[in-house]
C-alpha cells in the first residue's frame, strides 16, 4: 500500500550544526557584561570623583556647603572655597525655569493630546523635537549675544514698575547688564520645555478615553473636563515630569555659564548676575590647580549626587504612575 | 384623534445640547483655557524661531569656503575667517565616540531584551541607564578628566570621544532596546525551532530585524553627542591648527569654539561663532533628518 512504501529518511536532524554551547554561552556573558558596563560606569564616576575632590573636602569640611565665599587666590591667607553661593544660583536659575517651563509644557502636551488636528498634531511635535536638538551652546550664543542686551530694557522697566513694592521689588532690582540669574532662568526653560512636554504628553496619553467621554457627556466644558478627568489621573506623572526637567536644569552648564555673568554672588535681586555649580566647573577648571581643582571637583560630586537622586526618584514617581493608569485602563 | 391630541400637548423635554446654556463664567474660563494653551504652543515657536532666524542670517554672512577650510585665527582679536580645525574634530570626536558607544549600547540592549527581560538585574541596569542619561555632562567630563587625562598626562581628542561615549550609551541602550521589543516573538521561535543557536538567530534574525530602528535612535543620539560643549572643554583642550590625532596632542570641536568666541566682546571672534553654530546646526539637523527618513520608512510597526 501506499502508506507503508518505503520513503527515504527525510527527519532534520535536531542537533544544532554550527556554533556550539561555548558560543552561545560566551554571548550571552559579553552582552551581560556591556548592560553592566552601565552601572559600572555611575559607580566609578561616584568613587573617581569623591577621591579626587577629597582634599578639598577634608580642608573645609562642612564650612564647603555653608560658606558663600569662592576665593580659590586671595592676596593673603587660605583659599577658600564655600559652595554655597554657586548652589543658590542653581537653585534660583532652575527655579525660575521651572515656573516659567511646567506651564508651557502642559499646555503644549495639552494641545498635542486634546485640542490640535492631526496636521497641526504632527507639526507640534516636531517643533519640540528641533527645540530638543539645537545645541545648548547655541542658545547660549543666542542668549549671551541677543537675548541679554534685549532684555535690559525690559528688565528696567519692570523695575520701574514694581521696584517699589515691599517684597517684589526686592526680587526686581536694578539691571546692570543682561547677564543674570533671570536670563539664565529663560534661557533653561526653553531648554526643559521638550523633556517635560514629551514626558506629559505620555502620561495624558495615557487617561482612558472613556473618563474623558463621560466627563464631557454630563456636560463639562473641555477645560472642565481637562480639570475634572486628565489632571486628576495624570497628577503623578507630571510631578515626575518636572522633576525630571529640574535635574536637566541644574546639570545645564554651557548655555548657564555664558548668560549668569559669572559672579560669586547670592542675591534675592533676580536681575543680579550670579553663578551656577556647573558653570563655575566649566568657567574654571582650565585655570585650577591642587586644591582648587579638588573643589571644583567636589561641585561635581554634589550635582552628581543631587541630580541622580532627583532622577531616581522622578523615574520612580513616573514608572508608579504610568503602570497605575495602565492598570486602571484594563 | 386622541393620540395626536395628546402628543401636542406634552412638550418633549429636549436637552439643550449646543452648549448655549452654559454660564458665561464657564464660557468665559473654558476660552481663556483654550487661549493659554495656544499661548503656551506660540511661546514654544517664538524662541526657536528667533534662535534659527538669527543664527541663519548672521551665520549665513560669514560662510563661505574659505570658513569652513582655513585654520582658526590663533586671537580672537583677529577677524576673518577659519573653523576647519573645528568641524575636522568635531566630526572624527563625534565618530569615534559612535565607533563606542552605538556596538556596547546594542549589546546591552541585547542584554535587556533577550537575556534579562524581567530579571531583578535587567530592571536594576534599565533603571540606571535612564538616570545616566540625567547625569549631567559636566560631571561626565569631569570623570573622564580623571579616569584618562590624569593617567595617560595630556588632554587629547579621544578624552572627547570617552566622555561622549559615556554620554550616548545610555540613549543607544534605551532606544535599541525599544526597537528589540517590536520584533515580533513568531520571528525568534521560527529560527530557534529550524535548530538555530540563540546568539545566531539574535545576530542575523532579529538584529536585521530592528536595524533600522536602531540605526534612527543611535543617529538621534550622535546629533545630541556633536552638540556637546561642557566635556570637551574640559578634557580635549584647544588648538588652532587641524589635528587628525586623535590620541596625541590637543583638539578642538565646534560647540567649543562656540562656547569660547561667544564671551569675546570681538566682532571678529563673534562672527566666528555665529558662523560655526551655523556650521553645528546644519551637522546636528542633517543627522535629525536623516534618522527620521530611516525611522519613518524601514521602520517595524508597532502592532
Amino acid at each position: 500500500m501506499t502508506i507503508t512504501e518505503n520513503k527515504p529518511d527525510t527527519r532534520p536532524t535536531l542537533t544544532p550544526q554550527r556554533g556550539g554551547l561555548l558560543a552561545d554561552r560566551a554571548f550571552s556573558w559579553w552582552t551581560l557584561g556591556t548592560g553592566l558596563l552601565v552601572l559600572a560606569i555611575l559607580a566609578l564616576i561616584l568613587v573617581t570623583t569623591v577621591k579626587e575632590a577629597w582634599p578639598a573636602f577634608a580642608e573645609m569640611g562642612f564650612r564647603y556647603v555653608t560658606e558663600r565665599t569662592w576665593d580659590p587666590n586671595p592676596a593673603q591667607g587660605d583659599a577658600v572655597f564655600g559652595a554655597l553661593s554657586f548652589m543658590y544660583g542653581t537653585a534660583v536659575s532652575s527655579l525660575i525655569a521651572l515656573l516659567i517651563a511646567v506651564p508651557v509644557s502642559i499646555g503644549i502636551a495639552l494641545f498635542i493630546t486634546e485640542l490640535a488636528h492631526r496636521r497641526l498634531r504632527g507639526t507640534a511635535i516636531t517643533v519640540i523635537d528641533l527645540l530638543a536638538a539645537v545645541p545648548s551652546v547655541v542658545f547660549g550664543l543666542w542668549g549671551i549675544l541677543v537675548l541679554a542686551p534685549a532684555l535690559v530694557p525690559f528688565y528696567q522697566w519692570l523695575h520701574d514698575v514694581l521696584g517699589g513694592v515691599p517684597v517684589l521689588g526686592s526680587l526686581f532690582g536694578e539691571a546692570a547688564s543682561g547677564r543674570n540669574f533671570m536670563t539664565a532662568g529663560l534661557i533653561l526653560a526653553i531648554m526643559v520645555t521638550p523633556i517635560i512636554t514629551s514626558i506629559c504628553r505620555e502620561v495624558f496619553g495615557t487617561v482612558p478615553q472613556a473618563d474623558k467621554d463621560a466627563a464631557l457627556a454630563l456636560g463639562a466644558t473641555r477645560w472642565e473636563m481637562i480639570r475634572g478627568a486628565v489632571f486628576p489621573h495624570s497628577f503623578g506623572g507630571i510631578v515626575g515630569a518636572v522633576m525630571l526637567g529640574l535635574g536637566r536644569a541644574m546639570g545645564e552648564t554651557i548655555a548657564v555659564a555664558l548668560v549668569i555673568g559669572g559672579a560669586t554672588n547670592i542675591s534675592a535681586n533676580l536681575f543680579e548676575p550670579g553663578n551656577t555649580m556647573a558653570a563655575v566647573i566649566v568657567q574654571q577648571f582650565g585655570e585650577s590647580t591642587g586644591t582648587f581643582t579638588a573643589a571644583l571637583i567636589g561641585l561635581g560630586v554634589v550635582l552628581f549626587a543631587m541630580t541622580v537622586a532627583i532622577n531616581l526618584t522622578a523615574q520612580a514617581i513616573v514608572r508608579r504612575a504610568e503602570a497605575r493608569m495602565r492598570g486602571g485602563v484594563a | 384623534m386622541t393620540v395626536t391630541a395628546e402628543s401636542s400637548t406634552r412638550t418633549p423635554v429636549r436637552p439643550d445640547l449646543t452648549g448655549r446654556s452654559l454660564s458665561t463664567r464657564r464660557r468665559i474660563v473654558n476660552h481663556l483655557a483654550t487661549g493659554g494653551i495656544y499661548l503656551a504652543v506660540l511661546l514654544a515657536v517664538i524662541p526657536l524661531g528667533l534662535v534659527t532666524w538669527t543664527v541663519v542670517s548672521r551665520g549665513g554672512g560669514v560662510m563661505s569656503l574659505d570658513f569652513l577650510n582655513a585654520d582658526i585665527p590663533n586671537s580672537y582679536r583677529r577677524e576673518g575667517p577659519g573653523m576647519g580645525p573645528a568641524i575636522v574634530g568635531t566630526l572624527i570626536i563625534t565618530g569615534m565616540a559612535s565607533l563606542m558607544a552605538i556596538p556596547l549600547g546594542v549589546f546591552g540592549a541585547i542584554y535587556l531584551n533577550e537575556y534579562g527581560k524581567q530579571k531583578p538585574l535587567a530592571r536594576i541596569i534599565r533603571i540606571m541607564a535612564d538616570v545616566m542619561t540625567g547625569v549631567p555632562s559636566i560631571v561626565m567630563g569631569l570623570f573622564v578628566y580623571i579616569g584618562w587625562v590624569l593617567l595617560v598626562g595630556e588632554q587629547s581628542g579621544f578624552a572627547g570621544s570617552l566622555a561622549l561615549a559615556c554620554l550616548m550609551l545610555p540613549v543607544v541602550i534605551r532606544s535599541s532596546e525599544e526597537m528589540l521589543r517590536l520584533v515580533p516573538d513568531e520571528l525568534r521561535q521560527a529560527s530557534l525551532a529550524l535548530g538555530a543557536r540563540k546568539w545566531r538567530t539574535i545576530l542575523t534574525v532579529v538584529l536585521p530585524a530592528a536595524i533600522s530602528g536602531i540605526t534612527s535612535g543611535s543617529l538621534l543620539a550622535v546629533a545630541r553627542a556633536a552638540g556637546e560643549t561642557a566635556p570637551i572643554i574640559i578634557v580635549t583642550g584647544i588648538t588652532f591648527a587641524s589635528n587628525p590625532n586623535l590620541f596625541e596632542g590637543t583638539n578642538t570641536a565646534l560647540p567649543a569654539q562656540i562656547f569660547r568666541n561667544a564671551s569675546q566682546p570681538f566682532v571678529g571672534a563673534q562672527d566666528r561663532a555665529w558662523g560655526a553654530a551655523l556650521t553645528l546646526i546644519v551637522i546636528v539637523v542633517l543627522f535629525t533628518v536623516v534618522a527620521r527618513i530611516i525611522a519613518n520608512r524601514f521602520a517595524l510597526k508597532e502592532r
